[in-house]
């Protein structure tokens, strides 16, 4: 599935609540499934900065594809969720299509708050981060 | 916590008076429990300014013309008018500051540099806003002076035994914060000035939160300096005052250089015009402190005893419902307190309890509150923090309690 027909799938399932309240728990829901990350991997170079709360993301280059692992402190689900939104769009992908994606999805899912909260809180600190690695791992960036 | 007096206000009359409050958030009433960063502003004081722009915007003092007459004396009349509010001696000891930071940072930047040198002590507490850290910080760093901290207990409250071994001939300056923005604690600032007075220090009050529930009396207190934010009393923002003691502002000099400050300039030297000219420079923010005098008047009109009864009451009432919930736990439970509960709940993150009380049409404040050396004291990150004005009610707090639940529920 490429980043876009995953944006599509995410955006058709927010489509099915009406309540804000409903979508923040299918979030902090799919916070609770994302696998712990190592706590080895929970550390300085890994964290985003500018979150009330702590958030780690790493990127890992597999077969030409970067594979993402993020987690947050315990308590804090909803950022734990929101990583895990962006680990399942963005994981297993071209480092060039990372790079160069336009994560359309997150205003039309209709978040809301969880947005500009978020954005205080480091979600676009966190997408930066992954589109970095994306960056750092193109051919066609490596290749100037 | 303070003896409950009878309310006699209509807090559903008062309520129409604030127009921002009839609105609804993610398709829920407001609940604007926010008050302790800023409360909002009745309809009086927004036609306040209004009327000013309307009216007779003009640029004060120097003008010879009708309008600003007419400005300039709107703008003096608010000075009185804050004269009055803090019972200062004389109108020339209430400087118009942009907010309560930048008064302590006009004390700290004045007084300081002038009168502190190298090894002299200064005290503040361990709940003091950063904003009360942080120009104190600043000084010591420049002039090699030292500060010291006094410690709280378990409750929130100051511990005042510790406070009087830390006083000695070195302390120059105590500055201290009235009532605690993250905790609600009242603390005795009459005792705090008295103890410093015997030591010859000065005393800064930091009277943020305390300004719009509790009377202030500059002269009982015998504060040195006194600083205030307008937006905080119902007033508009960018705007504060700094009462300081008129024969310690006549001996500080001048924080900024500019127009107004001045009583002539040539190329060769400047004269520094008298308090409280002196320390307003520039343009003021003439709209913002002509509107505060009628943020003054409607607190007075309903009377500030009445006011802080009503809180009183609905911090009684929080306590008692918040302690219902299971994994709550109150931060700051100190006998003396105004309408502010700081908590946390088991295994839930602050901003996820905001997020979602903001779902729920319920706005909080979560996080350190601009206090982390005070978080650190209890050895958290972060608090939820409601804090009540004269227009919450009950039913606002049940509301909480009830958004509360629903946090939890999503949650554990």
């Amino acid at each position: 599935m490429t980043i876009n027909e995953k944006q599509d799938e995410i955006i058709e399932e927010f489509d099915l609540f009406d309540d804000q309240l409903d979508k923040t728990q299918y979030i902090i829901d799919l916070g609770k499934k994302l696998p712990p990350m190592p706590e080895s991997r929970k550390i300085d170079a890994n964290r985003i900065m500018g979150c009330q709360s702590k958030v780690w993301v790493e990127g890992e280059l597999k077969d030409d594809k970067l594979y993402f692992y993020g987690d947050s402190e315990q308590t804090a689900q909803i950022s734990k969720g929101l990583v895990g939104l962006l680990i399942r769009v963005l994981s297993g992908e071209k480092p060039e299509d990372i790079a160069k994606a336009d994560l359309y999805f997150i205003p039309r899912v209709g978040m809301g708050n969880l947005i500009t909260s978020l954005r205080a809180g480091g979600l676009a600190s966190m997408i930066e981060r992954m589109k970095a690695y994306g960056r750092a791992y193109s051919v066609s960036e490596n290749s100037h | 916590m303070q003896s409950a007096i009878e309310t006699t206000l209509d807090i559903q009359q008062i309520r129409q008076d604030f127009p921002i409050l009839h609105q609804e958030i993610n398709g829920r009433p407001l609940v604007y429990f926010d008050n302790a960063a800023t409360n909002q502003k009745p309809l009086a004081v927004i036609n306040a300014l209004t009327q000013y722009y309307e009216g007779y915007n003009a640029n004060i003092h120097r003008g010879i013309h009708h309008l600003a007459e007419q400005a300039t004396a709107a703008f003096e009349a608010s000075r009185r008018a804050f004269q009055e509010f803090l019972n200062a001696k004389h109108w020339q000891e209430i400087i118009f500051t942009y907010g309560t930071t930048d008064g302590i940072n006009l004390v700290a930047q004045t007084y300081g540099r002038q009168f502190l040198k190298e090894g002299d002590e200064i005290i503040i507490s361990t709940m003091e806003h950063h904003s009360n850290i942080v120009p104190w910080q600043m000084l010591c760093e420049e002039k090699g002076c030292i500060l010291k901290v006094i410690p709280v207990n378990d409750e929130g409250e100051l511990l005042l035994d510790e406070y009087e071994k830390l006083l000695s001939e070195r302390t120059k300056i105590v500055s201290c914060v009235h009532v605690s923005n993250s905790l609600g604690t009242i603390n005795p600032v009459k005792t705090i000035i008295d103890k410093a007075h015997e030591v010859g220090a000065v005393v800064l009050i930091d009277g943020a939160q305390a300004s719009s529930h509790l009377e202030i009396d500059v002269q009982a207190l015998d504060a040195d300096f006194y600083v205030l934010s307008a937006h905080k009393l119902y007033g508009p923002t960018g705007m504060g005052v700094l009462y300081g003691k008129k024969d310690i502002l006549d001996a500080m000099p001048p924080y900024r250089g500019g127009g107004e400050m001045i009583k002539e300039v040539t190329f060769a030297k400047t004269t520094y015009n008298d308090i409280p000219y002196k320390f307003e420079a520039g343009t003021p923010n003439i709209a913002d402190v002509v509107a505060v005098k009628t943020a003054l008047e409607y607190m007075a009109g309903l009377g500030k005893e009445n006011i802080a009864a009503h809180e009183n009451d609905l911090l009684q009432y929080a306590t008692e419902q918040l302690s219902e919930l299971d994994g709550l736990r109150i931060i700051g439970q100190a006998k003396h307190k105004i309408g502010v509960i700081s908590f946390v709940l088991d295994g839930i993150h602050h901003q996820d309890t905001g997020v979602i009380l903001d779902q729920q049409g319920i706005a909080v404040r979560t996080g350190h509150h601009c206090t982390q050396p005070l978080m650190q004291r209890f050895g958290i990150a972060g608090t939820t923090r409601a804090s009540f004005a004269v227009y919450n009610t009950r039913d606002e707090i049940d509301r909480l309690v009830v958004g509360l639940r629903r946090v939890q529920k999503m949650m554990l």
